[in-house]
């Protein structure tokens, strides 16, 4: 029994060892992240070196706000950085974020793209778009969102789970131009022309056009690049070579296509506020504008930066305007639709 | 008589008084704390006024429970045939392998669903191995061209669960099996029945117990799985529950459905032990020869081996050599210095939960033993009902009372004129909390039926000799139920290497874990960066599955 | 008080009450046997007096000290308390040897004093060869042994037996219990020993408690239980009877084999009358039945004889079972052989002490 006794006296000194580690270094940021490490350490790296702030980083995705909430005032996050409209207005909803009023981030970022009490702010955008295939899709066979409910693409639609956050604010945005009904009524028209199931990532639904089991895919932007470049494994450019980049809702009496944004905010009580404004504004400086464009294939939201060579291939698109907030509202009976329809259970049933 | 003077009916004696042992108000103690995170969830719950049922009656929940039940049968039936089946005929058999095949059973215990479910796909869709190799072999070259089964699927789902999950089953029937007179085996044959029919109507009822334990703790697996489910666009009431809280942005109404999935498996457990009430599975006879091996040779062999074989296959060998293969070829972006951080982290957590529920599980257990009184084991009870939470759910569980602890220690701070700020938020402590919230029922559960096996007149005997509660304890009980224990730490420890979404949640800053580490490409379906890592924890699990299997072989009574 | 007293002692679980207001005593030296039929609440009087179960009503006494007292919830623990318990499975612990077994209620600093006492028993009982023995290489009989030294061991104030010889072969049956009840005797503690079989208790007890559903029927000397039951279910329980309703008139019990002396009883009861097997002699049809030593002055000679429907030899006896006048039929014990062919007849006489006579109730 005195070995157990020890154990947990070990196990005791790891817990505040973890804990006294944090208290060390002098200026720091503390961040919940909903985006993979590996997709925003470059970022993170190139902040520290040239601010010298350290930035230490918790990726989850999902339970943050519960954290920060159950955590009050002691709460050690001072920013959070997430992808998905729907996830900063939740957060700006529980009334976690402060404002940040930065001269910095008004001029780096568009109006239309961050809050407008200055809660959040968007730092890139990708479009939700449709990946057809070259083959079998004549080009202008597809230009809306709305036409993917017409019966002559029976059979030929891949797309993810409707819950998915992407899917859930291509809904929502759909909602908001068009009413619940008559989106329940397309929703119901895609469904029907599904290939399969909804399954896998966005990645997974090129790979289904490429192997000849759909026409279409719905996807978001950077993939089709990440895919692209994948020199680790070379079949994934197979995928992106078989499939045509489409932008939805080009006409010029239309609105463009569906965008989403990534973004972050300042939260309430931040103990290093300074640094986390810091780091916000510096993600909406050039620099790490061009490192998001180069490295990840989103749009930065700078006007003043350009995105990268190959996502500029793709050519240049109309964006609908429609507010985020918007589209955020409507997210709830958006995912109600999915459940209503069944949307998840595809074509068969 | 003595029997009924240890378990009085719990009916008709609803009200005594509690009893204020040391032990008694102990076990309460720790049970309250343990069952907190479970409490607050049932608060957030009954506190919500969302409105998500009406929805959620309209349209989707009949399906997810269709699904759910449909889940729960498949892989409960899967586990319980393999399980059961494989620890017979490793057991009572002889045949080529069979004494690798004891532990090598239990491999895939090491390997995470999710995981599974990963290399399965990547190996059987349209553009995995298998197919590909079809194609080239008959000259198909369109998906049209011939029919192959779904992979994300609810067959794929049951297929991927079941072999991750049978080793609970296998484990628990096999220490069972190894228990059990060889006379009433052997009464059975003379009686007329063969060796199979003497499986089925003899060693299974008397195993019983132990196998009906096996298929709950993988029934509350499946009930609160997530991420396998997620990745083969199964739609069960777990799925329902995220949807509910990440996209309706309703955590009450997650803790209303979590809360239902707690009933239904209040409701599995009771219906269990009232069915077995009235049962006894002592063993009548106290004499254990040798098992009697029945030596297997040609087809019998060879199908027992196949049977034996496949599981292992399957469910770890496949997955260990894909994973190696892109362990290998991806090794250079994923192998840094930090990936032995995650090694060390996910090795000093799982080994301090497992050592704290192990210690926790005992003492509840013994002072479930001691008490008179039904409180302590309702307390208990309550304590290890973590395991059927959902880990997110349960996490936010988590996350209230150590904030509240928090915010009320820097208020005392406060008041005495320092600041201390966050004292658990911000550390592993919570992380560890709850791995013993969601494991406890491991342990417990074990030590339960570790200290059930031990006959009350021992806990007389020691006492009347002159030995206190806990000198008992660590004199008699603990030196016999050595075994049991080993075998309860080691599956906590295994489950926290894979442990997910509780990690995830809890943990502190620059904070990763194995699981964690895997989890950020796996999200993404990038199986090969996520390999090494996956790698390394089916890894660490595998020793501690092996010398669990040679402690349960050692613990046949009458072999020293 | 020295010895180990119980008062007035109750006790339920739940709702069903196993005993109601027990009172045993024994003292030093003596040995007091419980015996009753499974569930008449004996075990349970056993656990309490150790303190392996909670007193709820009553009082516990051991050498003057009171260690249970339902009154005040006051309980001393059984490690407290000084009592060797032996089980009826023996409980021997199957990690440790017999010398560790038995050593485990002994000080570890102090034990040693008592290794030449273990030595010594371990000798008297034909295990020395055994020390380093584990319980399960035993058999039953040294196992019991065993169990029965390590209770011991620890020179307990009070000793308490639950069944010790029930898990027995009947062959070593007996010599086990002459072997036990002399370790016993010499220890001079007081020892409460729990049976359901008579004849165990006879031979063990200074003193017999018979119980039944709870409460104590009967308390004496093995003699007075078995000439003088209290009731039905004492005669019944110390062996098999030949049972006859009747009634009461001028003072005699009224049978099919004659009338009995019913002193105390009124005119016109209804009455049980039991008659022991061993109670009849028997002799050839045209003999008249010899008394045995012991028997009283007044020996019943039955009138006319009876017809024999079986005669069995058991070795020590002759079991023979008789047809009466009005086709019913008893069954009597002779000792040494005695076997009347069947259909032959018999002359009976009764020995008045074997026969029991009970109002009914």
């Amino acid at each position: 029994m005195n070995r157990f006794i020890k154990s947990i006296a070990l196990a005791a000194i790891a817990f505040t060892s973890v804990g006294a580690a944090q208290q060390a270094t002098a200026e720091e940021v503390n961040l919940y992240s909903y985006r993979q490490p590996f997709l925003i350490e470059p970022l993170l790296n190139s902040f520290t070196e040239e601010t010298g702030i350290k930035v230490n980083i918790v990726f989850a995705d999902k339970g943050m706000l519960e954290k920060i909430k159950a955590a009050g005032e002691n709460n050690p996050a001072d920013a959070v950085l997430t992808v998905d409209i729907g996830r900063l207005y939740a957060l700006k909803q529980a009334g976690v974020f402060a404002p940040v009023d930065s001269d910095v981030l008004k001029a780096n970022i568009p109006a239309h793209l961050r809050d407008p009490e200055n809660l959040w702010f968007g730092l890139t955008q990708r479009s939700r778009i449709a990946l057809v295939s070259k083959e079998r899709v004549k080009e202008g066979e597809l230009k809306t969102y709305e036409e993917l409910a017409d019966p002559k693409f029976k059979g030929r639609i891949c797309i993810r789970s409707g819950k998915n956050a992407y899917n859930v604010a291509l809904i929502a945005s759909m909602i908001a131009h068009h009413g619940k009904a008559e989106t329940k009524a397309w929703l119901e028209g895609v469904k029907a022309n599904l290939a399969r199931k909804p399954q896998g990532n966005d990645r997974a639904q090129s790979k289904a056009v490429y192997e000849g089991q759909c026409d279409i895919a719905i996807s978001n932007t950077y993939y089709v690049g990440k895919m692209q470049t994948n020199d680790e494994k070379p079949e994934q450019k197979k995928w992106a070579e078989a499939v045509r980049v489409t932008f939805l809702n080009q006409g010029s009496d239309q609105r463009g296509a569906h965008m989403n944004v990534s973004g972050a905010g300042v939260l309430k009580g931040a103990k290093n506020r300074d640094a986390a404004v810091k780091l916000v504004e510096w993600l909406s400086k050039e620099k790490a504008q061009h490192i998001y464009a180069e490295v990840n294939f989103e749009y930065p939201t700078n006007p003043k930066v350009e995105p990268s060579q190959l996502v500029k291939s793709w050519g240049d698109f109309k964006s609908d305007t429609l507010s985020m907030e918007d589209i955020a509202k409507n997210r709830e009976e958006a995912t109600k639709l999915v459940d209503e329809v069944n949307f998840d259970e595809g074509p068969t049933s | 008589m003595t029997a009924q003077a240890q378990r009085p009916p719990l009916i008709g004696h609803l009200l005594p008084k509690i009893q204020f042992s040391p032990w008694t108000l102990g076990a309460l103690v720790i049970a309250a704390l343990v069952a907190t995170p479970i409490l607050t969830v049932l608060y957030i719950a009954v506190t919500d006024t969302s409105h998500i049922w009406e929805h959620l009656y309209n349209s989707v929940l009949g399906l997810y429970l269709e699904r759910t039940l449909l889940l729960m049968a498949g892989v409960g039936t899967g586990t319980l045939v393999i399980g059961t089946g494989t620890a017979w005929l490793v057991t009572m058999c002889r045949f080529r392998g069979s004494r690798i095949f004891e532990w090598a059973l239990l491999l895939p215990l090491a390997v995470p669903a999710y995981v599974l479910a990963f290399v399965v796909t990547d190996q059987l869709e349209y553009a995995g191995n298998v197919q590909v190799a079809l194609r080239s072999l008959f000259g198909w070259t369109r998906p049209q061209d011939y029919w192959f089964p779904e992979i994300r699927s609810m067959g794929g789902a049951i297929t991927v669960m079941t072999l991750v999950l049978y080793p609970y089953v296998y484990l628990l029937a096999r220490a069972a099996f190894l228990e059990q007179s060889v006379c009433v085996l052997e009464v059975s044959r003379t009686l007329g029945k063969t060796a199979l029919g003497s499986f089925i109507h003899v060693a299974v009822p008397l195993a019983r117990p132990a196998i009906v334990v096996g298929v709950t703790l993988v029934l509350m697996e499946v009930i609160n799985d997530f991420g396998t489910v997620d990745y083969f666009a199964v739609r069960t009431f777990t799925a329902g529950i995220f949807d509910v809280w990440l996209n309706m942005n309703s955590m009450g109404g997650a803790a209303q459905l979590s809360s239902v999935l707690l009933l239904v498996v209040l409701v599995l457990i009771v219906t269990e032990r009232l069915a077995r009430r009235d049962r006894k599975f002592h063993h009548t006879s106290g004499k254990y020869s040798e098992l009697p091996s029945y030596r297997l040779s040609g087809p019998r062999a060879f199908l027992a081996f196949t049977a034996c074989a496949l599981p292992v296959l399957l469910g770890f060998i496949l997955p260990a050599a894909v994973l190696t293969h892109y362990a290998f070829r991806f090794y250079e972006e994923t192998l840094s210095a930090d990936y032995f951080s995650f090694v060390a982290n996910s090795l000093i957590l799982s080994a301090s939960a497992a050592v704290l529920a192990l210690i926790i599980g005992l003492f509840l257990a013994y002072a479930v033993r001691l008490s008179s009184g039904p409180w302590v084991k309702i307390a208990s009870r309550t304590a290890s009902i973590g395991y059927a939470v959902p880990g997110a759910i349960l996490a936010v569980g988590v996350l209230w009372p150590t904030g509240a602890l928090d915010q009320s220690l820097s208020w005392i701070g406060g008041h005495l004129g320092f600041s201390i700020g966050a004292v658990l938020i911000g550390t592993i402590a919570p992380v560890v909390y709850g791995y013993l919230v969601r494991f406890l029922a491991l342990s417990y559960g074990t030590a339960e039926a570790s200290l059930g096996k031990i006959t009350p007149s021992m806990d007389g005997a020691a006492r009347t000799l002159g030995a206190s509660p806990a000198g008992a304890l660590q004199r008699v009980h603990f030196p016999l139920m050595r075994g049991s224990l080993l075998t309860a730490a080691i599956l906590v420890f295994v489950d926290c290497m894979k442990e997910l979404p509780l990690t995830m949640i809890l943990r502190p800053f620059n904070f990763d874990t194995l699981a964690t580490f895997v989890f950020q490409y796996a999200s993404d379906e990038l199986l090969e960066e996520s390999a090494l890592g996956a790698l390394t924890i089916v890894g660490a699990g595998i020793i501690p599955v092996i010398l669990l299997s040679v402690t349960i072989a050692r613990s046949r009574p009458g072999s020293r | 008080m020295s010895g180990l007293h119980l008062r007035a002692i109750s006790h339920a679980f739940g709702s069903h009450k196993v005993l109601s207001g027990v009172s045993v005593f024994a003292a030093p030296g003596e040995l007091v046997c419980l015996l009753g039929p499974s569930g008449c609440g004996k075990t349970t009087l056993l656990r309490l007096a150790a303190g392996l179960e909670t007193l709820q009503t009553g009082q516990v006494e051991i050498n003057g000290t009171i260690v249970a007292d339902g009154k005040d919830r006051h309980q001393m623990p059984p490690e407290q308390r000084g009592v060797g318990l032996m089980f009826q499975d023996y409980a021997l612990f199957p990690h440790l040897n017999v010398r560790d077994n038995i050593a485990f209620g002994l000080d570890p600093v102090k034990g040693g004093r008592r290794s030449q006492w273990i030595d010594e028993a371990l000798a008297t009982m034909g295990l020395t060869a055994y020390a380093d023995a584990y319980p399960h290489t035993l058999s039953g009989g040294q196992q019991q042994r065993v169990a029965l030294i390590r209770a011991l061991a620890p020179g307990p104030q009070i000793l308490l037996l639950d069944e010790p010889f029930s898990g027995l072969d009947v062959t070593r049956r007996a010599q086990i219990r002459a072997d036990t009840l002399e370790l016993v005797k010499k220890s001079g503690v007081a020892t409460l020993m729990v049976t359901h079989d008579p004849e165990e208790a006879m031979f063990m007890a200074d003193r017999i408690l018979v119980m039944n559903e709870g409460r104590v029927v009967q308390d004496g000397s093995p003699v007075d239980l078995y000439f003088q039951p209290a009731d039905t279910f004492v005669a019944e329980f110390f062996g098999p009877v030949n049972q006859f309703n009747g009634i009461v008139k001028d003072g005699r019990a009224e049978t099919p084999l004659g009338s009995f002396d019913a002193p105390g009883l009124a005119d016109g009861a209804q009455v049980d009358i039991m008659i022991r097997p061993e109670g009849f002699r028997l002799s050839f049809a045209n003999e008249t039945p010899k008394p045995m030593p012991g028997d009283p002055d007044n020996l019943m000679i039955l009138q006319g004889t009876l017809e024999v429907v079986t005669a069995r030899p058991l070795g020590r006896s002759s079991f023979i079972v008789l047809k009466l006048a009005n086709g019913r039929t008893i069954e009597t014990r002779i000792p040494g052989v005695f076997l009347p062919g069947a259909g032959s007849q018999v002359s009976a006489a009764v020995n008045t002490r074997q026969v029991h006579i009970f109002k009914t109730t």
